[in-house]
């Protein structure tokens, strides 16, 4: 083969202690597709962070063309030809397109931008990715899946040799996609080494040369031509033992305590989901990053209303269009992002854990102290919150300490359905035990208990029942007895559609 | 409580400066004067401090004052209406400027800068409009009524308090119940700290918003009735102006941040007696009018970083503390 574009040997790094990648290694040459594959949270777009200059290993070495390289910024990876296309958008939409693919590197003469340069060089490279606007549109004006090829464009007028895509075609029409995949091709003939993370597997197996797995941080293996199938890739994304770690016991599972059918939501409004819940049990909700799981919850808890549907607690026929609806209906919800949507970061442990329950416990509108210091003296101690005191502000919590006091506030409401999100994210293993537990516990007092989580682990580890979803469709459910790593990847990964992929 | 100290003691730095500076300060009559203009801008300040502690803010107030201290003239005297109704229209205006900021802000999500900016052009604009810009007053009559701003109630022996500030104290107790004892002052704190928290924990973020712009503008109304009755007249053109950016101005320097939740009514009313005597200071002791607005923007200023460097003090010890405490583990 010939000499390798870009070589990453033996990188490492770490977030606030947590390791996000071990001693990982990839090698790039020209004229391949190499696909990136893993869970969400293998290590994935960190590695690809680092290879585009946008953050710096801790340890291991970058090589470009051979030659050992640091690759201290996004400027500095340009300029050695390596170009990343973010999956968050990194469009300034109030400019327009042109200005956006020259950002940064505007064609001037003497301070003043070239206009005539601009619009002129940008036309060849929108022509390229098929994109038939004019130079002069405002980014903002365009849908999320014309704001993606302007994006790809930008990169294309670089020149670069090593192309990195994470999840392209993630926010893409099939029409679009098509059009993305042929233009990989075409550069690919030409030379161009392209890196592309994608979760459509199906996409992946019609598209890479190469497939590099990553799994917690590590290099799992990597397949080659004939060996990329879609279930040696998720053979390889989860093969690991599952510990004894999770406290879960089945479940007398009683009535039927929340019915949803034809719920849709505004994130996915082409999708009807159903399920029940029923008394005592513990469902976990799988899917990938952008499946659609935190809208579901947000839909039942009146967040943002669903567009259309039922929602039964108990039989009786509920409404949440508001939060506060769906508290009077018995519903809770832990949210996603503890320290946005959770807490009130300034304000006191008492005045946190008070928040959802005021209302039931005024007088004529009064604050009722007494029974804010007995919530207090319950919640503290049985949910063994580590603080200084009542009134410390919850900033100074440990993550684990914090999660609890969220959980604390809504159990405080006594609620018949509990919806967690993300319980476990950012907390230590002590403190996930806790809140493993104390969803036990909720379960084992008659709630009807509804995770959604992106460890596959804890999925597997604390449900009795399993929903996946996939692009805002309940793929799947699978019960306890028939529950592996492998089954849920598949569902998340929409494998029934691969053959409809490419 | 703590946060309230500083700004105390500042009040108490000047009044002091200000006594050394010029011996009428103290007089019974200076000292009155002084109380009762405190006492108006303190009812204005209260209001604005109710819509900054939810994160926003309320710039139509000097003329929402201005509004209302020619309509209820007008009102009286030239429409010759009956006092109660009067009062009631004034009341329902007040109040219904502060429902109808309070629903753009929400409900078609306008930015409260513009919604209030656009408040102090228009409701100066009516002023004007139906006074066609001649000054309104009471002349001889309404003496009873003007009782309530002018009157005195005696209190030290050779000592009385001005009226409004009866009024001024009957609006902090409740302001400070409201805000301290009731779950909706709570709501109203946690709103300003995190929209998007109180929003996930059921509060009806949208009503309170209201709510808060309500007391505003009702606040505003029930100045613009004092001040009105003090003068005894209103000259549409400048009544009332810049009487937003004192009340903002008290509140910030009593603790409110721009920022949202945080503020206490014993630190807005600091505030508010902060500005008037500072006011009173550059009337007794320099013979420059003129100068007045740039030494009120530089004590305010001056306040205003002080407290913020304070702050980076306090934050810096907490680090090294919680950098030292986890050393020591």
């Amino acid at each position: 083969m010939a000499k390798p574009l870009l070589e990453a040997r033996r990188v490492s790094k770490s977030f606030a202690g947590v390791r996000a990648l071990k001693e990982v290694s990839l090698t790039v040459y020209p004229g391949e597709v190499l696909a990136v594959v893993g869970e969400n949270g293998a290590g994935k777009s960190t590695l690809m962070k680092i290879l585009a200059g946008v953050q710096s290993p801790d340890s291991g070495e970058l090589l470009v063309e051979d030659v050992v390289r640091t690759i201290g910024s996004v400027q500095e990876a340009l300029s050695l030809g390596i170009a990343l296309i973010h999956q968050e958008l990194n469009l300034a939409e109030t400019l327009d397109v042109g200005a956006n693919i020259f950002l940064g590197r505007e064609p001037h003469c003497c301070g003043w931008v070239d206009a005539g340069r601009i619009s002129k060089e940008a036309r060849l490279v929108l022509e390229r990715v098929g994109l038939k606007v004019d130079p002069s549109t405002l980014v903002g004006d365009l849908t999320i899946g014309q704001q993606q090829l302007v994006e790809i464009a930008k990169a294309l007028s670089v020149d670069a040799r090593v192309l990195i895509m994470d999840e392209p075609t993630s926010s893409l029409s099939d029409h679009e996609t098509k059009v993305l995949l042929s233009l990989i091709r075409e550069l690919r003939g030409r030379g161009v080494g392209i890196v592309y993370i994608s979760h459509r597997l199906g996409e992946v197996g019609g598209l890479a040369d190469r497939v590099e797995v990553l799994r917690d941080g590590e290099n799992a293996g990597s397949l080659l031509g004939n060996e990329i199938s879609h279930g040696a890739m998720v053979q390889l994304m989860v093969g690991r033992e599952l510990s004894q770690f999770y406290p879960h016991q089945s479940h007398q599972t009683g009535e039927v305590v929340l019915e949803v059918r034809g719920l849709r939501t505004r994130a996915n409004p082409g999708q009807a989901v159903d399920f029940q819940l029923r008394a005592g049990e513990v469902v976990g909700m799988a899917g990938l990053v952008g499946a659609g799981r935190s809208e579901l919850l947000e839909a039942l808890f009146g967040v943002v209303p669903a567009l259309q549907g039922s929602v039964r607690v108990s039989g009786e026929l509920v409404s949440p269009r508001s939060p506060r609806a769906a508290m009077d209906a018995g519903i809770a919800l832990v949210p996603e992002d503890r320290k946005h949507q959770g807490l009130f970061l300034e304000m006191g442990v008492r005045e946190n854990l008070s928040i959802a329950t005021l209302h039931k416990e005024q007088a004529g509108g009064f604050l009722n102290r007494t029974k804010e210091k007995a919530l207090c003296e319950e919640m503290i101690p049985s949910m063994r919150i580590k603080t200084a005191g009542v009134d410390q502000p919850v900033q100074f919590l440990s993550g684990g300490n914090q999660q609890k006091v969220v959980i604390g506030k809504w159990l405080a409401t006594r609620p018949s359905v509990f919806l967690l999100d993300e319980p476990t994210r950012g907390v230590d293993i002590g403190a996930k035990q806790e809140i493993y537990r104390l969803m036990e516990e909720l379960a084992a007092k008659g709630a009807a208990v509804l995770f959604v989580s992106s460890d596959l682990e804890e999925i597997l580890g604390m449900s009795d029942r399993v929903l996946v979803l996939h692009e805002g469709r309940l793929s799947g459910e699978l019960h306890r007895s028939e529950l592996s790593e492998e089954a849920v990847m598949r569902l998340a990964t929409g494998e029934q559609t691969e053959a409809a992929a490419i | 409580m703590k946060k309230n100290l500083g700004i105390l003691g500042l009040l108490v730095a000047v009044c002091v400066v200000t006594a050394f500076l010029s011996g009428s300060f103290l007089s019974a009559y200076n000292v009155e004067n002084v109380l009762r203009r405190s006492a108006l801008f303190g009812i204005l300040s209260i209001g604005v401090g109710f819509v900054i502690i939810t994160g926003g803010i309320d710039l139509s107030l000097g003329s929402v004052v201005c509004l209302v201290g020619c309509a209820l003239p007008w009102l009286l005297t030239v429409q010759l209406w009956p006092l109660p109704l009067a009062l009631l229209a004034v009341a329902a205006v007040s109040l219904g400027i502060g429902l109808f900021h309070g629903l753009l802000i929400t409900k078609l999500r306008i930015q409260p800068f513009i919604v209030t900016l656009c408040g102090l052009l228009l409701y100066r604009g009516i002023a004007r409009g139906f006074t066609a810009d001649q000054t309104v007053g009471f002349g001889n009559e309404f003496k009873t009524l003007r009782l309530l701003a002018t009157g005195k109630v005696p209190f030290l022996p050779g000592f009385e308090l001005p009226a409004p500030l009866i009024f001024l104290a009957l609006v902090a107790i409740l302001a400070a119940i409201f805000l301290n004892r009731t779950i909706f002052g709570r709501y109203l704190l946690a709103l300003g700290r995190n929209p998007q928290a109180a929003t996930y924990s059921g509060i009806p973020t949208q009503r309170m918003t209201i709510l808060a712009y309500v007391i505003s503008s009702g606040l505003a109304g029930l100045g613009g009735v004092l001040f009105v009755l003090d003068v005894n007249s209103a000259q549409p053109v400048d009544f009332g102006n810049f009487y937003e950016l004192y009340a903002i101005a008290a509140a910030v320097l009593g603790g409110c941040s721009l920022r949202g939740g945080e503020g206490s009514v014993v630190g807005i009313l600091i505030g508010a007696a902060l500005m008037q005597v500072l006011r009173n200071m550059i009337t007794l002791v320099t013979t420059r009018n003129n100068v007045e607005f740039a030494i009120i923007g530089a004590v305010i200023l001056l306040g205003v970083v002080a407290d913020e460097l304070a702050r980076r003090i306090a934050a810096r010890r907490r680090a090294a503390h919680v950098l030292e405490t986890a050393g020591v583990r």
